[in-house]
């Protein structure tokens, strides 16, 4: 199920003709970038950090690929001139596919600090965010990036512990 | 020398390729010396320079320099690690370590002091890495576009800015401009 779960997640790219991805780590997006890692059909490339990955997706963009960048919630303070200053100011679109850490089933208290402020941050920037929230809420992920192409904005997809199924 | 005398040499050669230029000073020192369509200013978020051009080099064949400060560089150390393990043979870094934050003040910067960015880029796996004089810039580069080869060069000159106007060129309108002379 899980395995399915990943799947269907890196087909609606695929689907959408995004081919670059970068990724940071998180324990709940760990099948999500093995799938990522295993397509053919993506360039994947892990950066170090956020702001990083943002950069060469930017740098993708201008190259002709449809970018995405997958990472945790915490990183999302620590991308916010990015997104201000080169995804937005720039008018580029940017599918970020985040894991919600510190919802409902999180074991580790620290993670509920930055969970309580993700989704101020996110409608503080105008970014459009949708949440995953039941397993069916993938559904709409296709929707989700060809809107995000559509209108060239960065748009956040938060999937929090109970849409994974748990840790 | 400093950057302006530099970019000022180098402009033939940067001319005919796509340029991801470093926020601040840079920019508007390049952009007044010889505003290219292929160029791309970065007018705000620090640091990135080194990861648009490698993101760039990655998704189409044409050359990309990325031009770097060395302040920029150490605020995100962790772009010569990516650029180490996913070569672009289209991708050269140049950066010009001139020891201070140009745009803020001339500061010094570490790279200034005990730290060589050739020697971090060169342990960070940066295969082809290549510390130079101000005066030989323009040798180095072109020597660096022939070899087909990613390149690090460090570029190690005086501190200082020449004075030139902000760009007020919208963000959307070179970002347009440069995308058009990408698929040109």
């Amino acid at each position: 199920m899980q395995e399915d779960i990943n799947k269907r997640i890196v087909d609606d790219f695929v689907a959408n003709d995004v081919s670059f991805v970068t990724t940071v780590p998180c324990k709940q997006l760990a099948g999500v970038i093995d799938e990522i890692d295993a397509r053919k059909d993506i360039h994947h490339i892990p950066s170090n950090k956020e702001d990083e990955g943002m950069g060469l997706c930017a740098g993708a963009f201008m190259g002709g690929k449809r970018p995405a960048i997958i990472m945790q919630n915490t990183a999302i303070g620590v991308t916010i001139n990015t997104l201000a200053t080169l995804t937005q100011y720039y008018r580029m679109p940017l599918p970020m596919l985040i894991s919600y850490r510190g919802e409902l089933g999180e074991p580790v208290a620290c993670q509920v600090e930055m969970a309580v402020h993700t989704k101020a941050l996110l409608a503080q920037l105008h970014i459009p965010t949708y949440h995953f929230h039941h397993r069916d809420d993938v559904e709409e992920l296709d929707k989700i990036i060809k809107y995000t192409f559509m209108c060239n904005k960065p748009v956040a997809i938060l999937t929090d512990a109970s849409f994974w199924g748990g840790y | 020398m400093i950057r302006s005398e530099i970019l000022k040499e180098i402009a033939p050669i940067l001319r005919d390729q796509l340029v991801v230029c470093n926020i601040g000073i840079p920019s508007q020192e390049l952009h007044a010396i010889d505003d290219q369509p292929s160029n791309f200013y970065m007018l705000g978020t620090m640091g990135l320079a080194s990861s648009i051009g490698l993101g760039l080099a990655l998704s189409q064949p044409k050359p990309v320099i990325s031009i770097d400060g060395d302040g920029s560089v150490l605020t995100n150390l962790g772009t010569l690690p990516t650029i180490a393990n996913n070569p672009a043979g289209n991708f050269i870094l140049l950066i010009i370590d001139n020891g201070s934050y140009g745009s803020t003040g001339d500061q010094p910067t570490y790279a200034g002091r005990k730290t060589s960015l050739a020697k971090v880029a060169e342990a960070c796996g940066c295969e082809t890495v290549v510390e130079c004089a101000a005066e030989d810039t323009g040798r180095v580069l072109q020597e660096a576009l022939d070899s087909g080869e990613m390149t690090i060069i460090v570029c190690k000159c005086e501190s200082g800015n020449a004075k030139m106007p902000v760009i007020t060129m919208d963000p959307v309108v070179i970002r347009d401009r440069f995308m058009k002379a990408v698929s040109a």
